[in-house]
């Protein structure tokens, strides 16, 4: 009964979410801020931007709250920054880019998932880009983004709709709850527990190799220097 | 217990007492009243580091602090021991003559007999050659052997698992359903019964639209519907090729690829491998693939060429 109760409840958040925005006031915020590139009617432009029919909510919700879009220039990389739009123009914007067909926003709960089960599905599929905490780096013609600052509904959207370079994930590869526990484990590796002491930022063996060499090794140094001078005297 | 307790109210009260008058004969020894209480306070401070060391082990078991009280005690141990050494033991120098090691007139002895031994030989060029000869055969018999550690590398890492009809299977040995895969999605194969730690087991399969597909005219019909498969291999220096850039939109964005993270070796994936970017010198393998009957991927035949990293210029093709 009470899952039941639950589901009704969550059934009538997710409608009352997609029913915030306002498709009609979303397309004219759309021809002032979008078409120039994606054209007047969504059908888009040759060479500057795609057609969004089929896009969906999950692909305009991505791209509008993580501030990649609009971008400066069509050809520049879209990158994470603070979104240009305030949230309820952002609820239009995506209500009018549903309308025009597609997958909505995914509904993930990191609370399902199983942090290492999650791990586990990440190092196989997401940390040779994004590294083991998704601290992200790069690759040749993109920069790959910091998981630091997704939301489980945006990590959600970027698996399934492969933003910009990144590949595409179906539910038959990555089911929604496997989904739900690569979720999680960004979550955590956000602070993973350093037991073994400071984690240098997470970003890998490079910088602790520096520390060890040019920390380590050169107060080794001077302390030989120092040993050699008493004992010469 | 109590031989200990005695000791130590000897150790607290037994100082001050009269010391024993002098040896008669040896100067008096100068004594250092205030490095040994240093040194005493120094050894004290160590089991107090212990029990702070043993109050962290059993509360929070943090490291850092586990580690800054144990090394704290074996650095007050270690100061004690270094202001005992300097400060409070006599410090004399004493120097012991060495007797002479060398013999002069038996070596020069020696070195005569061996003068004279040389005088007798006739062939003696050739004597030496022929045991030098001896000698290199004999070394060679012994090195030989060798030969037989280990297996002929090269031999196994040519031989590839992969025949026509062979099916591909996930990390888990299921076989590969090829909807599963969306269009700008990749997943790694192996081939099916063999071990995946084999160099030529593993490959990265990427499916793109059919029409972005620019193959060689020989390898028609190697990507069915999109799917292409490429060794995962790395023909630099043998990482896995894992990262598959897919652009939404293609027009503004870098062209599909698979890129080996180690040194950002790029491959075209449309073109049938060919290197675009980074230090590897050849293009990367690839499968001619076929979907059978339950919609699985499977293998169509062998690799488009050898499999793995090129070295000592055996892989240049």
């Amino acid at each position: 009964m009470r899952v039941v109760a639950a589901a009704v409840c969550t059934l009538v958040l997710a409608g009352s979410a997609a029913a915030a925005g306002d498709p009609q006031h979303g397309k004219q915020l759309f021809q002032t801020g979008c078409a120039s590139c994606h054209g007047l009617d969504a059908r888009g432009i040759r060479g500057r931007g795609p057609d969004l029919h089929g896009a969906g909510a999950a692909a305009a919700d991505f791209y509008l709250r993580t501030g990649r879009m609009p971008l400066d220039s069509p050809r520049s990389e879209p990158q994470r920054s603070e979104p240009a739009y305030p949230s309820d123009q952002i609820d239009d914007l995506v209500a009018y880019i549903g309308s025009l067909g597609g997958p909505a926003v995914p509904t993930v709960d990191p609370a399902q998932g199983s942090v290492s089960d999650g791990q586990r599905l990440f190092a196989a599929n997401c940390a040779q880009c994004h590294q083991i905490v998704g601290r992200g780096g790069a690759m040749p013609g993109a920069s790959i983004p910091t998981l630091l600052h997704a939301t489980p509904t945006q990590i959600a959207e970027a698996v399934r709709i492969g933003p910009y370079v990144m590949p595409r994930f179906g539910p038959d590869q990555i089911s929604d709850g496997d989904l739900a526990s690569i979720a999680r484990y960004v979550e955590y590796a956000k602070h993973p527990r350093d037991e073994g002491g400071w984690g240098m930022f997470d970003i890998g063996p490079v910088p602790e190799g520096m520390a060890t060499w040019f920390v380590g090794a050169l107060a080794l140094v001077l302390l030989i220097r120092v040993l050699g001078k008493r004992a010469g005297e | 217990m109590i031989r200990w307790l005695v000791a130590a109210i000897l150790l607290l009260f037994g100082r001050g007492k009269p010391e024993p008058p002098p040896t008669p004969g040896l100067p008096p020894r100068p004594t250092h009243p205030r490095a040994e209480l240093l040194a005493l306070a120094l050894l004290a401070l160590v089991p107090g580091a212990v029990v702070v060391f043993a109050v962290v082990y059993f509360t929070s078991a943090n490291t850092q602090l586990l580690g800054l009280t144990l090394g704290g005690a074996f650095a007050f141990a270690a100061a004690a021991a270094a202001l005992a050494a300097n400060r409070i033991l006599p410090q004399d120098t004493h120097v012991e003559e060495r007797p002479e090691l060398d013999h002069p007139v038996e070596q020069a002895e020696v070195e005569e007999l061996v003068a004279e031994a040389g005088e007798g030989v006739t062939r003696k060029r050739l004597l030496v050659l022929a045991a030098g000869g001896a000698g290199s055969a004999l070394a060679g018999a012994l090195v030989l052997p060798a030969l037989s550690c280990g297996p002929d590398a090269t031999k196994i890492l040519s031989e590839s698992p992969w025949r026509r009809g062979r099916r591909l299977v996930d990390e888990h040995g299921e076989p590969i359903a090829a909807h599963a895969i969306e269009l700008g999605g990749t997943i790694t194969g192996f081939a099916e019964g063999a071990d995946k730690e084999r160099m030529a087991s593993s490959v990265v399969v990427v499916h793109v639209r059919p029409d972005e597909l620019d193959l060689p005219p020989e390898r028609t019909g190697w990507a069915p519907e999109g799917f292409a498969a490429y060794s995962k291999i790395c023909t630099h220096a043998g990482c896995a090729v894992s990262e598959f850039r897919y652009p939404l939109y293609d027009p503004t964005s870098p062209k599909p690829a698979l890129v080996c993270p180690c040194h950002y070796s790029t491959f075209d994936v449309s073109t049938g491998g060919h290197r675009i970017f980074g230090p590897a010198g050849r293009a990367l393998p690839q499968l001619p693939l076929e979907i059978d009957g339950e919609g699985h991927l499977v293998a169509a035949g062998d690799f488009s060429g050898r499999v793995g990293p090129s070295w000592w210029g055996v892989r240049k093709s």
